[in-house]
């Protein structure tokens, strides 16, 4: 199953390579990792897209808060929460199909950001399913050059993830054992 | 005042008062060693940065307080990467500073530049490049304060020659307050309860010991814990000395060569007690057929070994002295069962044994050693058959008397790791039991060991084989033994060429006399080497991926 783990983690230069080097190394199959400052300068976090039974989660869990530049993990993957993907799709668009592709645009939400003589890039937004609903929607056109952001996720309502003044850090599973 | 780099960090080793930091200097840290000379800290030259790991692994060890070393960029701090991956496997405190290129060089493939920040990343508990002065000594405190806290390990700190060079105000910050780092020590009050019933309840428990035990100071703990409930103790290789191997409740060492009682003990047993051990698979053999029959308890400070390789009952994370105090408390006083009977017959069934042939056998010259040094040596180890004998025929009573690499298991450990223990504990006798493919790995620290003037003792078992390879190579690949068939340099003339004692037996009756002859030596390292029975094998066995009540028997 997959699991959406965010990590808050300091702002260090080194510390993505730490947190990448210890998926590769323990064998653990990263799907999305995104990661960017928080609204503290110190701190950043990474929304890390895993996949796994819930024993290689755990293990992963333990592992990431074992770093020292890891703050805090948690696993929000049975909370409520929204969680967004962003894509760039440069598509072929001569105009003689540049009205359906709009069209295709519209439904989905998405935007046209840019205009070439050939191509159109369009913008999305959405969770993977939706990502991805458009990504196979506009294939027919043929889809010249694709980016797309790892997810991000937050917890809905007045839930946080994020530790107060920097001091509720790892309690290292204290209440579990 | 502002200090130099190169001063403060001078300045932070003598408030963290270490007595002895092993290195070997160049270009990137001459400004380092430039500030030693005005220092009173004692600094010991190795002959290669390997030997600087492994001395100050083997310092830490022998003393429980962390081993510094030096090297400096490039070829110095790879060649420290070997010591930074055993001390890291086995969990021992060092901090090891690494000179680097100045950080307008840094990224351009500079003259002796290696990443050794990217290259040490999986095997330090955590490691530093510092690039602004201002940083230095805060990063030095939190550099000892990870290394000797939680589950220790080795810490690296690189330092760019400028910022060695560059100046800044010298304070020496407290015990740093991280956010990210919070050991647990103390165990979950529930948890010690739900322990100390399981033990109430258990008809046949095991105490399974390992190195965390040394490492958190826990032996006394644990020989009350084990008297008081009577249980039997086995310990790891790691755990060598954590309880006395002389006391009637212990069974040895268990695992691939542990002894066959240990291993019968925990595939019967229904209640395992795991103290500071980690399940490594040279202890569980086949996972499945571990402890078969037992609720498992796990005590360990680190959250993550709960679980990685063994499904565990009831976990306790916390120092493991402060979680035995707590359990000490909690439970009730045990008495002898029909387990403990069946335990003693399985001890006088199946001792480990070995048959004397005319030749000197090597388990003999380590109860040879065992009886001359009347047990209180310290003894370092190689890897390969003479780390096994020495585990098997060594009977350790002490914690921090046992000194090998168990996790990495590196060849050329020993002789570095002796000097190291003979540096911090210099009124022991401190003894080598070395392979002859071993101790070539390191041969070179002979010449530190005779500079310092280091009583250590060095006992070659020489069967001028890699006879671990080739036991292996004997028992699982019909005895085509590729490649192991060494010969060695004269290892007499060797020791005298560097200024040590050398010594040759190859009569089981001069064993004796030439152990003795050995320690009166005090002002010098002496090697004496061995001639065994070539063909001698490590029993019993458990073939790897076997269960370890299947062990093989010579
Ligand atoms: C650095 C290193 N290289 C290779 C090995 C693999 N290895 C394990 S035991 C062994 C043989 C050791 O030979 P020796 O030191 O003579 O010890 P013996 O087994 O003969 O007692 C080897 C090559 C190792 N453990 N470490
Ligand atoms: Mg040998």
């Amino acid at each position: 199953m997959r699991h959406t783990l965010t990590v808050l983690v300091e702002n260090n230069p080194g510390v993505l390579a730490r947190v990448a080097g210890l998926f590769s190394r323990r064998g653990y199959n990263i799907d999305s990792l995104a990661v960017g400052r928080t609204e503290n300068p110190t701190i950043s976090r990474m929304t890390i897209v895993v996949e796994g039974d819930d024993k290689v989660i755990e293990q992963v869990s333990k592992q990431l808060n074992k770093l020292i530049d890891v703050i805090k993990v948690s696993d929000i993957t049975a909370e409520e929460h929204v969680d967004r993907e962003l894509v760039l799709i440069k598509v072929n668009a001569d105009p003689s199909v540049r009205g359906e592709i709009m069209q295709i645009v519209e439904i989905f939400r998405a935007r046209i950001v840019d205009i070439g003589r050939k191509t159109l890039t369009i913008e999305a937004t959405g969770d993977e399913g939706k990502i991805n609903a458009i990504i196979e929607s506009l294939k027919p056109f043929r889809i010249r050059e694709l980016v797309r952001t790892g997810k991000i996720a937050m917890l809905r309502g007045s839930r946080f993830t994020t530790v107060e003044n920097g001091d509720e850090g790892k309690e290292n599973n204290k209440d579990e054992y | 005042m502002k200090l130099s780099g190169a001063q403060i960090l001078v300045k932070c080793l003598e408030e963290e008062k270490v007595e002895a930091i092993f290195g070997y200097p160049g270009g990137a840290v001459l400004d380092i060693y430039d500030a030693l000379y005005d220092s009173p800290l004692k600094h010991y030259l190795v002959r290669h940065e390997q030997g600087a790991a492994h001395a100050a692994d083997g310092y830490a060890r022998a003393t429980g307080r962390p081993g510094v070393c030096i090297a400096t960029s490039g070829p110095g701090a790879t060649n420290l990467v070997t010591g930074l991956a055993t001390a890291y496997m086995d969990s021992i405190p060092l901090v090891a500073f690494t000179g680097q290129v100045a950080t307008h060089l840094l990224g351009r493939d500079s003259f002796q530049e290696a990443d050794i920040y990217g290259i040490t990343l999986p095997i330090t508990k955590h490691n530093f490049l510092v690039k602004d002065v201002k940083d230095l000594a805060r990063v030095i405190k939190e550099a000892f304060h990870l290394a000797t806290t939680g589950r220790p390990g080795p810490v690296l700190i690189d330092i760019p020659k400028d910022v060695s060079q560059k100046k800044a105000k010298f304070d020496y910050p407290e015990v740093p307050r991280l956010r990210g780092y919070r050991p647990v020590l103390d165990g979950h009050p529930e948890k010690i309860s739900e322990a100390a019933a399981a033990i109430a309840e258990a008809r046949r428990p095991v105490i399974y010991a390992g190195g965390g035990v040394i490492s958190s100071g826990a032996s006394e703990e644990l020989r009350q814990l084990a008297e008081l409930c009577v249980i039997p103790v086995t310990t790891t290789l790691m755990g060598k000395g954590a309880f006395p191997e002389n006391h009637p409740l212990s069974l040895g060492m268990l695992g691939m060569h542990g002894t066959k009682y240990a291993n019968y003990a925990v595939s019967e047993c229904d209640l395992l007690i795991a103290i500071g051990a980690r399940f490594d698979d040279r202890v569980t053999g086949r996972i499945d057929a571990f402890a078969p029959k037992a609720r498992i308890i796990h005590i360990d400070i680190d959250p993550a070994e709960i679980g990685k390789n063994v499904r565990v009952d009831i976990p306790i994370v916390g120092d493991v002295k402060r979680v035995l105090q707590q359990l000490l408390k909690r439970v009730q006083a045990g008495m002898e069962t029909e387990w403990h009977a069946k335990i003693r017959e399985w001890k006088e069934k199946y001792p480990l044994k070995y048959e004397q042939n005319g030749k000197i056998k090597p388990q003999f010259v380590v109860e040879q050693i065992y009886e001359v040094t009347k047990g209180e040596a310290i003894i370092t180890t190689e890897v390969g058959q003479n780390q096994m004998w020495a585990a098997q025929f060594y009977t350790f009573t002490k914690p921090r008397t046992f000194i090998s690499s168990g996790g990495l298991g590196t060849m050329g450990y020993g002789l570095p790791a002796a000097i190291g223990a003979q540096i911090g504990r210099p009124g022991e006798t401190v003894f080598d039991i070395a392979g002859d493919g071993s101790i070539q790995m390191n041969i070179q620290e002979l010449a530190t060991a005779v500079a310092y003037k280091l009583p250590i003792k060095v006992a070659i078992l020489n069967n001028n084989y890699l006879g671990m390879v080739r036991q292996w190579q004997e028992i699982f690949y019909n005895g085509r033994l590729a490649y192991t068939d060494i010969s060695g340099p004269d290892f007499v003339k060797l020791a005298e060429a560097y200024g040590a004692v050398g010594m040759r037996v190859t009569e089981p009756k001069d064993v004796r006399r030439a152990l003795e002859e050995a320690m009166q030596v005090k002002d010098r390292p002496v090697l004496i080497d061995f001639i065994i029975d070539r063909e001698e094998n490590v029993f019993p066995m458990v073939p790897p991926g076997g269960a370890i009540n299947e062990m093989l028997e010579g």
